[in-house]
């Protein structure tokens, strides 16, 4: 089908109402890098493109009283990275917005879009994760929340129902003695879909020799981005050690069920799962000595 | 820039401003796509799903019913009389599958209908019923007795004659000197190795599009990005069977070529359609027709061995050398056997070259063809000779290095050529003599051959009134020809390069031109010019003869002077011009040639320092420097830009690229985003070294440029990644996958 | 399917025209509105050939609707020179050959200017960072990332003045 109408709704409330009108025909969009190349490839129907570029709080990001972070769904990653201060306190959520695609996608792209196109090579979504991220969402029957481990459901699958859209990403507060990273590997410098990506953020005792806390996440390694509760736990209490990071790794590693695909292969896939998993700990932690 | 008695051109060797490029850098220069003709109707080609399949039927009725269509064309357009669609010859079969579809991506109809839209839902409504066979997607097997056939009627022509049994071998061509069996066995020291590389595809920027109009009166135009408005009127005449004389092709501007636009897809289809609707169509491929439906280049697999003396004298070479040709007969294994050995003197060669059809697109030639997978062989095992012997690589190739006088790969000795020069160059470069340091870093170094070709030319000059003048030309201009076309008649007439206005012109504005390729227009068009510069001046001498009341072989021509015999009489070229055209009838004077088949060929060396992260396998390029014999560089900013693009292209193909095929015969990644092809990012600045041994067939010593710079690359970076690892390549890509599994960090 | 009216700014001049909802802003400025040098390379933003800067954004123009410029300010690579005048970066791309076949050349200026313009005082590595999404097969790069970095300082002088 081609696509029928263009709709750009001022409130989230005439957004819900859009969606419900149309059912399944209408797709909510933000920067469209996706789905406007989806549509055209014919890998998707839509009749009705809801733009919700128009709606203010889609496009807000500020930081909430408590230091934490709200970000509007359709938020362009350009303008998360050249936020001096966003770059300061969350160089994690910089360093993802700062690898999706090229610049020229990135100043369409959203964090909150690249979250709901729910690709398991997403690179927002590990980082999400690791910072323990809730998705705000609304729908007919209001708003909810959802832990952002929990959004995506399987390859291109979240948790979205029919005539809900997702509104904004609460990012918390960084805790004291914090640190957050997320690498990617793909066989370019830029451009390319990740073979394999990996986001670690650590909270660290205040001397900075045993961590306290860690949350760990995978990319490319299963239908879905993978919280590795066990490479965590492996971390709790533990002092911050090559030997301590090479056993998260590992939980990383036992963790990834990859498939082999033109980008990569199940080996491959989980050796890098265990390299990543490596860097990104030891610069979470580097981040949390200078924080 | 290092020079060998280089006269002191005027024109030749400086850096004028192209013209065309303000309209290129503004956006106002018009390419394929960009042509928009009143009344046009827009086209689309249903593509087969299939890898290999016969095609039992095509119904296009629904197609024909929706409102915007206004025709529909199949193969049974393209049949000549009392034909049958088992009997299309594989030119028009690859442009409209006949009775069989070969690859996925097979061109089986086409829709002219009132928008882009309409055409995609009328493609989709045409119902082909297909018969699914087999494919075979793998050099080797499809070699095998029992691989599935894709030409019933293919015989493998031998050196013994034709095969007895239907075949998907094309080609069997062998190349022997002296006894290279007995040689082998003889050697101190052999190396050998088997190596295999993958499609990969030229990557021009700008997928195809043509424009035709069918004339009532049979007259067809053609509008087209493409490497030969000449032979893509012949193509296009034979598929259509319609005379040549009919047919006018328009070339616009192109958006890079590389030999992958030399070949015709979209130009009969358009027509053809035109033809049906009596208005003029337009044909724009998608990406993924470009990377499914045009022309990759073949992989490869070599199977070879190098044997030598403990002194490093290079003695034998024995290759096994089989390359893909896709779906229809190509001559892909045989341009290998004329360059496999061209870098070194080696007296004992044996050289077994296989053409091979599989269920991939048909292959079309991708910069100095077959070249680039030839040397990944012989410049790797050179590399690991000069380990076993412990010696200095390129002290081993210069040791062996062919020369002027040494027999050439297809028997003929080399005139004048500079392997030696370049080598002896990189030897001395700064890149060469700066240590690598650091772990897990290496540098390789590798040569390259590409015999590049002169075939025929014409162009046409005309003078102005003023004095200037405008160089008609009939080649495609695919990166600044036109500018060097320019300056080589402003250099023969003796006038500045501003004087001189370059043009291109269509098929009945001026002489034949072969294809832009093989390097040849600089060359073989610029010896066309330059002809046309003389019979210009012969010309003008005619008509001062008059004007002066002196005989006409008494007037001199010398630095751009006309003048009688006594002097009392003289004048510059534009005075002369202004004086004998501008108040006289018009001047129009052509210059053609034939320069032949070959034009003594270009040499390329290669230099890169990579880093391999042991981790992930990635490797990146620190350094790289790219050394030619560039002849004489006619324009050297031009010159730079050939080795500096080529060395990039091969980098691509050594480290990301190539075709990801499923066992149905699909191509995975049609795409740029999972086509990985360099970026900004991915490569450093490229150093060039350009070395100029005067071609001594070209009147200004000129030796094609543009070919030479894809053939080292593949293997400089191998050997450099050797060097880092430890670990020798084998395969193409070498990805960070292949790394790894090669280095043992992962096992599949 | 009606179709919509877009009303928006294209290189300084006020421009209407109507469209589909679905067709591409790369389509709307080829097919429609005459301004052919933004390129179809890829359609789905890989390759930079279609860069157009929107609202101050350097983007993809076929990953754009054409109705999303309604109320906007659109900048092609048809409005960079100033009449006559060359921009620096189109001089400089001519000075130092960093064009073959000129194919992306539209796209790498639309590029390079939007960079420049945010950051005079880029440097080979973020230049070359900023220009991964532009895709060239014939240069090599060399000669367009030396052609930036010759541009620049002439951009950062006219800034100054």
């Amino acid at each position: 089908m081609a696509v029928q109408e263009y709709l750009a709704p001022a409130t989230v409330d005439d957004a819900v109402a859009v969606l419900g009108e149309h059912g399944s025909a209408a797709r909510v969009f933000a920067g469209g890098t996706d789905l406007i190349i989806q549509v055209r490839e014919r890998r998707r129907d839509v009749g009705v493109m809801v733009d919700i570029k128009k709606i203010p709080e889609l496009v807000e990001c500020a930081f909430t009283g408590d230091g934490g972070l709200r970000i509007g769904a359709a938020v362009p990653c350009a303008r998360l990275y050249r936020d001096p201060e966003v770059a300061a306190k969350f160089p994690c959520l910089i360093d993802s917005a700062s690898l999706i695609g090229g610049i020229q996608i990135q100043s369409r792209a959203s964090l909150g879009g690249n979250l709901c196109n729910s690709s398991p090579a997403a690179d927002s979504i590990p980082t999400l994760i690791a910072l323990g991220v809730t998705c705000e969402i609304a729908g007919s029957s209001g708003r909810r929340t959802v832990p952002v481990e929990q959004f995506c459901t399987g390859p291109g699958q979240n948790v979205l129902q029919p005539g809900e859209f997702l509104v904004a990403l609460n990012v918390p507060a960084p805790g004291a003695n914090s640190g957050a990273a997320f690498e990617r590997f793909i066989p370019r410098n830029e451009m390319d879909i990740a073979v394999c990506n990996a986001a670690a953020s650590v909270v660290l005792s205040a001397d900075g020799s045993t961590f306290q806390s860690a949350r760990i996440a995978v990319g490319a390694v299963a239908p879905t981005p993978l919280l590795v509760a066990a490479a965590g736990e492996a971390l709790a209490g533990q002092p911050v050690s090559a030997a301590s990071i090479a056993s998260a790794a590992d939980a990383a590693r036992a963790a990834a069920v990859p498939i082999t695909d033109m980008r990569g292969s199940t080996a491959q896939r989980k050796h890098l799962a265990s390299v990543l998993v490596t860097r990104v700990l030891n610069q979470a932690v580097e981040r949390a000595g200078r924080a | 820039m290092v020079m060998a008695d280089k006269p002191k051109y005027r024109v030749i060797g400086t850096r004028p401003l192209r013209p065309d490029a303000i309209d290129k850098v503004t956006g106002r220069a018009q390419y394929g796509a960009d042509t928009r003709q009143n009344g046009m109707l827009r086209g689309y080609v249903l593509r087969s799903p299939h890898a290999h399949a016969n095609i039992k039927s095509i119904d296009v009725s629904k197609a024909l019913a929706h409102p915007g269509v206004k025709a529909v064309v199949t193969a049974a357009d393209f049949l000549a009389p009392g034909q049958d669609l088992a009997q299309l010859p594989d030119l028009t079969a690859n442009v409209m599958a006949g009775s069989k579809t070969l690859y996925h991506g097979h061109a089986v109809a086409a829709v002219a209908a009132i928008d882009d839209e309409s055409a995609r839902d009328a493609a989709g409504l045409i119902e082909v019923e297909y018969d699914v066979l087999p494919p075979v997607l793998d050099v080797r097997e499809a070699m095998l007795p029992g691989a599935p056939i894709l030409h019933e009627a293919m015989r493998t022509r031998t050196p013994e004659g034709p095969s007895a049994d239907p075949s998907n071998v094309v080609a069997h061509a062998v190349v022997v000197f002296g006894d290279p069996e007995t040689a082998m066995g003889e050697c101190d020291v052999v190396v050998e190795g088997d190596f295999s590389t993958r499609m990969v595809h030229q990557g021009y920027i700008e997928p195809q599009a043509a424009t035709a109009m069918w004339n009532p009166d049979g007259q067809v135009t053609i509008w087209t990005a493409h490497q030969g408005s000449f032979p893509a009127r012949q193509s296009t005449a034979t598929i259509l069977n319609h005379p040549i004389s009919k047919i006018r092709v328009v070339l616009t501007e192109i958006g890079g070529g590389f030999g992958g636009k030399i070949a015709v897809y979209l130009e009969p289809v358009a027509a053809m359609l035109s033809k049906k609707t009596g208005h003029p169509v337009k044909l724009q491929m998608d990406r993924v027709d470009v990377f499914e439906g045009t022309g990759p280049t073949p992989g490869t697999s070599i199977r070879a061995k190098l044997g030598a003396t403990k002194d490093g004298k290079l003695k034998a070479y024995m290759a096994d050398m089989a390359y893909e040709n896709g779906a229809y007969a190509g001559t892909a294994a045989n341009y290998a056997t004329m360059v496999a050995t061209a870098c070194y003197d080696i007296e004992h060669v044996r050289l077994d070259g296989y053409d091979v059809v599989v269920n991939k697109p048909r292959t079309q030639d991708y910069r100095a063809p077959s070249s680039p997978a030839a040397a990944f062989a012989m410049e790797q095992l050179v590399d690991q000779l000069a380990e076993k012997l412990n010696m200095d690589p390129e002290k081993l190739r210069l040791q062996n290095s062919s020369r002027e006088g040494t027999r050439g790969s297809m028997g003929m000795p080399f005139a004048r050529i500079g392997h030696e020069e370049i080598v002896q160059a990189a030897l001395d470069s700064d890149h060469y003599n700066s240590p690598l340091e650091g772990p897990n870093r290496g540098r390789g170094t590798a040569s390259g051959y590409w015999f590049n070709v002169g075939l025929r030319s014409s162009v046409n000059v005309t003078v102005q009134p003023d004095g200037t003048v405008a160089l008609a030309v009939g080649s495609t201009d695919l990166s600044g020809t036109r500018t060097s076309l320019a300056m080589q008649l402003a250099e023969t007439i003796g006038v500045e390069f501003d004087d001189v206005k370059s043009l291109e012109v269509d098929t009945d504005s001026v002489g034949y031109n072969d294809v832009t390729a093989g390097s040849r227009v600089t060359f073989g068009t610029g010896m066309a010019t330059y002809e046309a510069g003389k019979n210009l001046i012969a010309a003008m001498k005619e008509r001062l003869a008059a004007t002066w009341n002196v005989p006409e072989d008494e007037i001199q021509f010398e630095e751009g002077k006309f003048s009688s015999p006594d002097g009392s009489k003289s004048g510059t070229f534009k005075e002369i011009a202004q004086l004998v055209v501008g108040r006289g009838p018009g001047l129009t004077v052509s210059g053609s040639v034939n320069a032949g088949f070959l034009q003594g060929g270009g040499f390329a060396h290669h230099i890169v320092d990579v880093e391999v992260d042991p981790d992930t396998g990635k490797v990146q390029v620190l350094r790289y420097t790219a050394v030619q014999d560039v002849g004489t560089a006619v324009h050297p900013a031009y010159v730079e830009g050939q080795l500096q693009g080529g060395a990039v292209q091969g980098i691509g193909w050594a480290l990301n690229e190539e075709y990801f095929y499923d066992d149905s015969g699909r191509m995975l990644n049609s795409s740029f985003l999972d086509y990985r092809m360099p970026t900004t990012l991915d490569v450093p600045m490229i150093d060039t070294i350009l070395v100029e041994v005067p071609n001594p067939l070209h009147p200004f010593g000129v030796r094609g440029v543009g070919e030479p710079p894809i053939v080292p690359p593949l293997a400089a970076i191998a050997n450099a990644v050797a060097h880092a690892t430890g670990v020798r390549q084998y395969q193409l890509p070498m990805s960070p996958r292949r790394i790894l599994q090669t280095t043992g960090k992962i096992e599949e | 399917m009606s179709k919509h009216h877009v009303i928006t700014r294209i290189n300084g001049e006020d421009i209407e025209f109507l469209t589909d909802p679905g067709t591409s802003l790369l389509s709307a400025l080829r097919d429609q509105l005459g301004l052919t040098g933004a390129k179809e390379g890829c359609n789905n933003g890989n390759c930079g050939a279609c860069n157009v800067v929107l609202n101050g954004e350097l983007v993809n123009s076929c990953c754009v609707l054409a109705v999303e410029v309604n109320g906007g300010e659109l900048a092609t690579i048809e409005g960079v020179a100033n009449g006559d005048d060359l921009h620096p970066l189109q001089q400089s791309f001519i000075n130092d050959a960093a064009l073959q076949c000129g194919i992306c050349t539209p796209g790498f200026i639309v590029a390079a200017k939007a960079l420049l313009e945010r950051e005079p005082d880029a440097d080979e590595a973020r230049i070359r960072h900023w220009l991964a999404g532009n895709l060239c097969r014939c240069t090599g790069y060399d000669k367009i990332v030396q052609a930036v970095l010759d541009a620049a300082p002439e951009m950062r002088a006219a800034a100054r003045a």
